[in-house]
């Protein structure tokens, strides 16, 4: 409970630092050709074909339904990339994961609300992303584990008239590759 | 990386929907001053295997389009003529017309046409043009389209447009499809289509190729691809995000804005994906590059100052300096292929619209009256400015001229409609 606490602690003065900071980071090495995995395909609409067999689902701690790892939404509020405090036992939760699991990888996937413009907002989404990101370095997870995405509004929905609509699509949804 | 060209021709296939458009054109607003012509039905044998419309109903449309022309009604004048010699000037400057198009089609051997077509001066009672197409029946509605252009030209003393295309992305049923359309509608054609979203399609210069932002594996990544051969290639899959492509005036190269683990940065790379350099290194969102006609400047959207302005900087990504201080966002720049204006999306007032600013005095005009404008694109002639906005809650696609006189509506019968790009003019 005490080490949590200062977990807590340590992680939103970092947090706080991070906000206002400039963050440069370069490019490790990271220009990589995915291609090779997407040459095969045949098809642009067959996007279903996500081979892994849940062979395991009931004691899969990301899909058991009463473990904090099966919440993946983090909520951001309107023009703003803060993750907010009561997100971090959520984010706390698949650090630790990760930490356990050094083959397992995340995808941080940005979404911004239907209003704005989608390149830009695609740019905002990834802020969000990275957000979220800089929390997870700070707890010891490794860029190797994480690659950041952005949506943009591309998910979001479209007929939303007020915030209580809006801010159901201002999130970043954590997935774990494979999923 | 220099792997990175794929081929992946199975993906690709044109779809020539039926004849009919998908696009819907309204006008909305003319100029003032609207030229008057008359266009004399064109002479032809018969009905042309494939054909729906004549050819003087489509010029007429263009014309009428532009917002420049009143074309006028010919079926009171008895005399239709459809030679020079055939010509009486009296019957048409009686219904006040300044400008009369004649000619004819004549079916050739080999399923030919030889299309003639004259414009004459009413009031000078000479001809401005002549000019005969020798052409397959398949490209009547084109060559009809270049008479147009010829007509435009003549009269406006700029450049016509008609015989351009244009690109949009639609949504229908949840499923997103690149096409590729005359700038009337017509002839829509399937580029390339997804259940995962398209977006910031752009023509290459030479209007052989469209590069583009597919989701279709989960993130966006930039491919280009051939409207001749269908052939498509990565242009662009790194960690991260890979968008908005802006293609350099020679078509060597791209800017691009790549994420890897941080936030959008512009990039530049060869159309073959080899050779990427990075243009800007910042902590903030630098985004949606465009080349300036010149090749000198890239100007872009970025929020260094606080909030989304447009700024300018040198090709190797030297020398910024901000562009844009009206509004708290400013994004979505569009350089006019003379240079001299910008377009870009403003938000007033929680309204986003289409704004263009003179670069030299940086006086800006907003055009656009409506609230979810996005995705600005000229015109190769620089007149008219599409773009895509909201029509009772669907995506449609609207146009103004850059004077903000002239606006049309374009509307997709089927479902929503986004992402418009309007591409150059091509020598036949």
């Amino acid at each position: 409970m005490n080490k949590r606490l200062l977990m807590s602690v340590l992680l939103a003065a970092m947090l706080a630092a991070c906000s206002s900071k400039a963050v440069k980071e370069t490019p490790q090495a990271s220009v990589e050709d995915k291609s090779p995995a997407t040459s095969q395909t045949t098809s642009s609409n067959d996007s279903s074909t996500s081979g892994v067999s849940d062979s395991s689902l009931a004691s899969n701690p990301l899909k058991d339904p009463n473990n904090i790892l099966s919440k993946r939404n983090v909520y951001f509020d309107y023009d703003s990339d803060a993750v907010k405090s009561e997100y971090r036992p959520l984010i706390e939760a698949h650090a630790k994961y990760l930490a356990s699991h050094s083959d397992a990888k995340v995808f941080l996937q940005g979404n911004t609300d239907d209003r704005g413009t989608r390149e830009y907002n695609l740019s905002l989404g990834q802020r969000r992303a990275v957000s979220v990101k800089k929390v997870l370095n700070v707890l010891g997870v490794q860029d190797a584990q994480i690659e950041t995405v952005s949506f943009g509004k591309e998910k979001a929905n479209s007929t939303c008239a007020d915030d209580s609509c809006f801010k159901q699509d201002r999130r970043v949804d954590i997935l774990y590759q494979g999923e | 990386m220099n792997k990175i060209r794929l081929f992946l021709s199975l993906l690709v296939f044109f779809l020539p929907l039926t004849g009919k458009a998908a696009l819907t054109i309204e006008i909305v607003g003319g100029a003032a001053q609207q030229i008057p012509i008359a266009i004399v039905p064109f002479a032809q044998q018969g009905q042309i295997a494939g054909q729906q419309d004549t050819i003087a109903n489509i010029i007429g449309a263009d014309l009428r389009r532009s917002g420049l022309f009143r074309v006028l009604e010919t079926r009171g004048v008895a005399n239709q003529p459809h030679e020079l010699s055939e010509v009486n000037y009296a019957d048409w400057s009686a219904i006040q017309t300044q400008a009369l198009t004649i000619g004819n089609i004549e079916t050739l051997p080999g399923n030919r046409l030889k299309v003639s077509f004259r414009l004459l001066d009413v009031y000078k009672q000479n001809q401005l043009a002549g000019m005969e197409y020798n052409i397959t029946p398949a490209q009547l509605r084109m060559t009809a389209h270049r008479i147009a252009d010829v007509i435009y030209q003549k009269l406006t003393g700029e450049q016509g447009v008609f015989a351009t295309r244009i690109s949009y992305v639609t949504k229908v049923n949840g499923r997103y499809s690149l096409q590729v359309a005359d700038a009337d509608g017509y002839n829509p054609q399937t580029v390339v289509s997804s259940v995962e979203p398209i977006i910031s399609p752009v023509w290459s210069p030479d209007g052989t190729r469209l590069a583009y932002v597919s989701f279709e594996k989960k993130k966006p990544i930039v491919y280009v691809q051939s409207l001749v051969s269908g052939q498509r290639t990565v242009l662009a899959n790194f960690k991260g995000n890979n968008s908005a492509p802006s293609w350099s005036p020679d078509g060597k190269r791209l800017a691009i804005v790549l994420t890897y683990a941080a936030n959008s940065q512009i990039y530049s790379i060869n159309a073959d994906g080899t050779g990427l350099q990075q243009l800007t290194h910042t902590s903030a969102i630098d985004t949606e590059p465009v080349w300036s006609p010149d090749g000198r400047y890239i100007y872009f959207t970025s929020d260094r100052g606080g909030n989304p302005q447009i700024y300018r900087m040198s090709t190797s990504g030297n020398d910024a300096s901000r562009v844009t201080f009206e509004g708290s966002y400013v994004v979505s720049p569009r350089i006019s292929p003379d240079g001299k204006s910008l377009a870009y999306i403003r938000r007033d007032d929680g309204k986003f619209r289409v704004a263009l600013q003179d670069v030299a005095s940086g006086q800006v005009q907003i055009l656009s009256d409506s609230a979810r404008d996005e995705s600005p694109s000229f015109a190769p002639n620089g007149r008219m400015i599409i773009y895509a906005t909201r029509i009772n809650g669907k995506g449609a696609l609207a146009a103004v001229s850059a004077d903000g006189k002239v606006k049309q509506r374009l509307s997709e019968t089927g479902g929503d409609v986004r992402e418009p790009a309007w591409g150059p003019v091509v020598s036949q």
